[in-house]
């Protein structure tokens, strides 16, 4: 979990680097055309997307295992069963956030966009 | 990401040995011949599969070599471990019959951790970094499970279950046709991409790390190879773990009784709702 989290961080910390000169050229007055924009914007939004989809998807992650360490309390017995139902919940949870890095990753590395 | 990328030697071994190989083989299909940026035609990845291929193959013959009833060895009763582990896994899913596809299942469980745990070693990198690879074995698994539905269920038996699953009504037919349909065209692409996925972010944040620690210092990567070394087994398990519960959802035969439909389904499942409580008031009462 906190590999997603420090990542998302750092590619969020990255963003504001890329973008502050960019807002410094346009406060100089430089007409930055409409494909820049695009640009820009698209790096700010792949450190926001992965920001929310690395907190939602820890959210979703704490509940199911909230819940199984209840259950597993409440019925040691059971604990193979539960654990195998938590680790299959967790990894279809966390493929949602992959996407979302995978996503990420190509608007801040191969920038569709351009930029 | 070309910033992240070193040439690795490997790499430049492997094509000077395999390279005058590959070059007339590539022309003979008629695919064009493509070099990157340090002159290899053989590419990273695929140059770490052979390795992986031929490391498994000789770790194979080696074994195999000396195996004993009598007197295994450290590393018979590990195999031995892993195998029989995988083979209960199987049969938990799919009933006796279950041993039959360990052929297959074992062996992406094997090449999928090895290819994880590669990239933890300097001067190889993780074939699973590639999205060709992962995408070779989702395909692979994906055609493996349909084939034997097939096999299992017949052809017509099979293809009837897209159109009509067991417990829902006959006039939902067309709706669920297109359900189904895309649900098992997006099982390649989720098993694809979340290995790749948690491969390849990894192995970045490792770069990441590198490049940000002093030369003379360069352990910042560490607790990140630490999770590695989970994250590679457990993504390994995990599609494995999904293979199976694939294959079971092809290979499942429904009973000669059961098109009751919903009446059935609802049957069963107010009895398992019964069954839960009584299993938790009885463990409430414990208490």
């Amino acid at each position: 979990m906190s590999k997603r989290s420090v990542f998302g961080l750092m590619v969020a910390v990255a963003a504001v680097f890329v973008a502050s000169p960019v807002f410094a050229q346009e406060a100089a007055g430089a007409a930055a055309k409409a494909g820049d924009v695009v640009a820009q914007w698209s790096i700010i939004t792949a450190g926001f997307a992965l920001a929310i989809a690395a907190g939602l998807g820890a959210l979703g992650q704490g509940k199911a295992i909230a819940s199984a360490a209840e259950g597993i309390a409440r019925n040691p017995s059971a604990a193979g069963e539960i654990r195998g139902v938590l680790i299959l919940g967790l990894v279809l949870i966390e493929s949602l956030s992959i996407y979302v890095l995978l996503i990420s990753l190509i608007l801040f590395f191969l920038k569709p966009f351009g930029g | 990401m070309e910033k992240f990328e070193f040439p690795l030697l490997i790499v430049h071994w492997m094509n000077l040995i395999l390279g005058p190989i590959a070059v007339p083989f590539q022309k003979l299909i008629g695919h064009p011949l493509v070099a990157d940026a340090h002159g290899n035609v053989i590419p990273p990845f695929m140059v770490m599969v052979i390795l992986v291929v031929l490391g498994w193959t000789l770790l194979g013959l080696f074994i195999k070599s000396r195996l004993s009833v009598e007197n295994p060895g450290k590393l018979q009763i590990i195999l031995e471990d892993a195998v029989s582990g995988l083979v209960s896994m199987l049969e938990q899913w799919l009933g006796p019959q279950g041993r039959a596809y360990l052929p297959l299942i074992g062996t992406l469980g094997a090449f999928i951790i090895s290819c994880n745990y590669l990239g933890l070693f300097p001067g190889f990198m993780s074939p699973t970094t590639s999205i060709n690879v992962t995408v070779g074995c989702a395909i692979t698994t994906w055609t493996f499970y349909h084939l034997n539905g097939f096999r299992v269920q017949g052809v017509f038996n099979y293809l009837k279950h897209f159109a009509f699953p067991p417990g829902v009504p006959a006039f939902l037919a067309p709706l669920m046709l297109v359900i189904e349909t895309i649900s098992h065209l997006s099982r390649v692409l989720s098993l694809s991409l979340r290995l790749f996925g948690n491969i390849f972010g990894e192995d970045l944040v490792i770069a990441i790390l590198a490049f940000l620690s002093p030369w003379w210092l360069p352990i910042f990567p560490l607790p990140m190879m630490l999770l590695g070394l989970i994250t590679g087994g457990l993504q390994a398990f995990i599609f494995v773990l999904l293979s199976i519960i694939y294959l079971q959802g092809a290979t499942h035969v429904e009973h000669a009784d059961d098109h009751g439909g919903p009446n059935h389904g609802s049957e069963h499942g107010t009895h398992g709702h019964e069954h839960g409580d009584a299993r938790d008031m009885a463990n409430m009462a414990t208490v």
